[in-house]
């Protein structure tokens, strides 16, 4: 994942007067109450920033109504006027909401994020599936029966398969979350990872598949 | 004076020092350009003193000092199809070693010797493609001060959603060059669907098909309460109408070294073209038709029906499918959640695409938009939004992945496709030699593993790295893509505190120095064009003096003696003289001279005209008269 926040390197925490005016500032604001011009964006995890309760489960509808209400203030075409500093720091702004919307969207990211936020230990890339047996065999299995076959129906299926069981790792990762066991919502989410990866790999040879009938 | 002072003031009003140029929204298109402006929500498309919009995306480049652009440019094409480029956008933010891949059998002749950079040889000059679109931004801007009667300075300007950052960066020079600030990039398939969202209050999941001359891209987007969101993107910068074209005059071609005709020069290769894109067009109203090839000085005739024209672009229309399969797939969306697709481009006209996305989408495509005008007013109301203010909010993502050449030639993808702009991402990369402390950065664009694949974007070197063990060093990376997809990107070493960071601009082949050469000529365009203005002013007003005298000396050349009269008519020699040529200040001399030896006929006329009056002349007669001496 490797994102770094966009931060100005002389931005502190304890940063707390408005740029401008230098009235003070709530720790949050994202604009100036005396002057009302737009302030840093600050150092908050995702969720915070999009305004959303920390947890896996949420709300799609919520979370791209909160996007979208951000963005109508902060997106650079809403400072196309404005000075130089005002409009760089509205591009921070919503490159900061972007990168939120963009890993909680996805289940897949917001479990891998989330991890990371509650377990500062939490490897990220390491790959579960090598670990856990049971996992490495599922997943065997699965790659070789994609490649034996050279039938349409037959990746059909087997596609159909894996997103039932991405369905039902879901509903376990969620449980976990909710229940804070943190190991078991890494080996589903590590389950998940490779079914999504299985997915998308299915998905190309079922292309190639009726690409090379087509012609 | 009294002739001259009826006359009207000059007839191009200047703006204004501290007026603000007005903002349009442009669609600069591979075969057709239009300009555009919106007011209060209402964009509309601005036309020529004969209702056309469309400007023809063609210059010409003859004896005369300034490029001649347009419908005008396309017609040069038959007689000296030398000196004309059409399709330059097909080329932007290309270098020569791209040609050979992308060219074809395209019709431009290569300037030899130029360094890396691409240049066209047309006309005895050797242009860069930036500079050809900038002559055709240069011809949209003139279109619109003419028609609004205002500067225009600010452009939003359309790309392809499919265009590469090169193409891009090329695309903001061009306007640059044009004189034009650039508000913002917005992709063709966005801009479409915020006019046609607009207009029809749609709301819900909409694709947009959009097949123009030289691009296609297909793009799904959520639009709901003024906000345009793109889920997917995906395109074919190398696909569009000028590929069926190619395909029909290769047909006609291959017909003729049949029969042992000669083949076609380059310039010839253009008219070729142009023919087989006029039979491309009747193909999409008729069933069949010919059409004559006069190459070489031998002319040849050509059938074509519908059947054996759509059965040749069909491989094309097909490339195009798989695209927008790979984008609903992209985007986890079935066809059936798609409420409308929206068609966009010229080449949506042919029949046989409009029902491939039939079939493909399940559903009849939208119709009831102009595919030709729908980006240029999606432009103009994003160029309204972003002067004035607006509700609407344009959510955009990258159409290509971004990423680093890594050891082996593998890519490293730092920001990957359909992530929302503008975006931050940072990758750590190390050394792999003891001791190291310098490291090349390769920055690629695309989908391919391997960075020979992918479009090279830039390489740069960051030096002043610590000398540690191999992989000690951790320097990060950090990708920036703005809200007009331009790519910028920085490097710093992190160990030990020291930031060496390096920011890079992805170029296209064109040096620092070419950009600040173009720049220094577009001022000397702006001169030119100055120039020229005040030559034509000059010009109007010495013929308006001539046709005012001249009727004047017919009737009433009895005031003047004849010495007087010898005097006037060598005074009109020298304005007659002086006209058609180019010194504005001998035009004007001639003129300030013609004024003076006419004033004691035009004061005597004028008193003629009272006395007559005063006897009984009927005042219609003496309105015409002074009306014919002012020329108004």
């Amino acid at each position: 994942m490797n994102v770094a926040a966009p931060k100005a390197s002389n931005e502190t925490a304890s940063d707390a007067t408005c740029w401008r005016c230098r009235a003070g500032v709530g720790a949050e604001a994202a604009a100036c109450p005396a002057c009302g011009v737009v302030q840093p964006p600050r150092a908050l995890d995702h969720f915070a920033r999009l305004g959303l309760p920390r947890g896996f489960a949420l709300d799609k509808a919520t979370l791209e109504r909160r996007y979208f209400d951000l963005q109508r203030r902060f997106h650079p075409d809403r400072f196309a006027g404005r000075p130089a500093e005002e409009r760089a720091l509205a591009l921070r702004h919503a490159t900061a909401l972007n990168e939120a919307y963009d890993h909680l969207k996805s289940p897949l990211r917001r479990a891998v994020y989330l991890l990371g936020l509650l377990d500062p230990a939490y490897k990220r890339d390491e790959s579960e599936t090598e670990k856990d047996p049971a996992l490495l065999l599922d997943a065997l299995e699965r790659r070789e029966a994609l490649e034996e076959t050279t039938d349409a129906g037959t990746v059909d299926r087997l596609v159909a398969a894996a997103r039932r069981d991405i369905d039902a790792a879901l509903g376990r990762i969620d449980r976990a979350f909710a229940e804070m066991r943190l190991r078991d919502a890494d080996r589903e989410t590590a389950r998940f990872k490779y079914l999504a990866k299985f997915v998308e790999d299915a998905r190309d040879r079922r292309r190639r598949l009726s690409q090379g009938s087509s012609t | 004076m009294i002739i001259l002072q009826l006359h009207e003031p000059g007839e191009t009003p200047m703006p204004h020092e501290d007026e603000r140029g007005l903002a349009v929204g442009i669609d600069l298109g591979t075969t057709n350009s239009l300009v555009a402006i919106s007011r209060d929500e209402k964009p509309e498309v601005l036309r020529d003193e004969k209702g056309v919009g469309i400007v023809p995306s063609v210059v010409a480049y003859g004896d005369e000092p300034l490029p001649v652009v347009g419908l005008a440019a396309r017609r040069m094409l038959l007689d000296r199809p030398e000196i004309v480029v059409s399709s330059i956008k097909r080329l932007m933010g290309r270098g020569v070693g791209d040609l050979k891949s992308v060219a074809g059998t395209l019709p431009f002749e290569v300037a030899a010797d130029t360094g890396g950079v691409l240049r066209l040889a047309v006309g005895g000059r050797r242009l860069t493609p930036v500079e050809i679109s900038a002559d055709i931004l240069r011809a949209l801007k003139r279109r619109a001060e003419e028609s609004l009667g205002r500067a225009v300075d600010r452009a939003v300007i359309t790309v392809p959603a499919y265009f590469d950052d090169a193409a891009r960066s090329a695309t903001r020079d061009a306007a640059r060059v044009a004189g034009l600030e650039v508000l913002r990039l917005v992709n063709e398939p966005t801009a479409a669907a915020l006019a046609y969202g607009l207009d029809k209050s749609a709301e819900g999941l909409y694709a947009v098909y959009d097949l123009g001359g030289g691009t296609f891209d297909f793009s799904l987007l959520r639009m709901e309460k003024g906000v345009f969101q793109v889920l997917a993107t995906g395109g074919d910068a190398q696909l569009g109408g000028d590929d069926f074209d190619e395909l029909v005059a290769e047909r006609f071609l291959s017909e003729r070294r049949a029969a042992g005709l000669p083949a076609p020069t380059v310039a010839e290769t253009k008219q070729v073209l142009a023919t087989a894109r006029l039979a491309k067009e009747c193909l999409t109203a008729q069933a069949g038709g010919e059409w004559q090839l006069d190459v070489g000085g031998v002319a040849s005739r050509h059938r074509l029906d519908v059947a054996a024209f759509e059965a040749q672009i069909a491989p094309l229309v097909e490339r195009s499918m798989r695209i927008v399969s790979a984008v609903l797939d992209d985007a986890g969306v079935s066809v059936g959640e798609v409420a409308g697709t929206v068609l966009v481009g010229g080449s949506t006209r042919v029949p046989l695409v409009r029902r491939a996305v039939e079939k493909l989408m399940g559903k009849p495509p939208l119709g009831d938009i102009d595919p030709d005008e729908v980006v240029a007013l999606g432009a103009a109301l994003q160029a309204e939004a972003l002067t004035r203010g607006s509700d609407t909010l344009l959510l955009d993502v990258t159409p290509l992945s971004l990423g680093i050449e890594t050891m082996g030639g593998i890519v490293e993808k730092v920001i990957p496709r359909n992530t929302p702009i503008p975006v931050a991402q940072a990758q750590d990369f190390t050394t792999y030699q003891d001791g190291q402390t310098a490291m090349m950065i390769h920055v690629v664009q695309g989908e391919r593993e391997l960075a020979p694949q992918c479009r090279s974007l830039g390489r740069f070197e960051l030096h002043g790295i610590p000398p540690m063990v191999a992989g000690a060093a951790r320097i990060r990376v950090t990708f920036t893509v703005d809200a007009d997809g331009l790519l910028s990107v920085t490097a710093t070493e992190l160990t030990t505190g020291i930031e060496s960071r390096v920011e890079v601009k992805p170029s296209y082949g064109l040096a620092p120095e070419d950009m600040i050469r173009m720049l220094s000529e577009s001022q000397e365009h702006a001169r030119a064009d100055m120039t020229m203005r005040v030559l034509i002013e000059a010009q109007v007003d010495a013929r308006r003096l001539l046709n005012a005298l001249r009727p004047a000396l017919a009737a009433d050349g009895d005031l003047l003696s004849p010495a007087e009269r010898a005097a006037l008519d060598a005074a009109i020699g020298t304005v007659e003289k002086a006209l058609p040529g180019t010194d504005r200040d001998a035009i004007l001399k001639a003129v300030e001279a013609l004024n003076e030896a006419s004033k004691p006929f035009a004061e005597r006329r004028m008193d003629r005209g009272i006395r007559d009056a005063l006897a009984g002349t009927n005042v219609e007669t003496l309105a015409g008269r002074i009306g014919a001496a002012g020329g108004s």
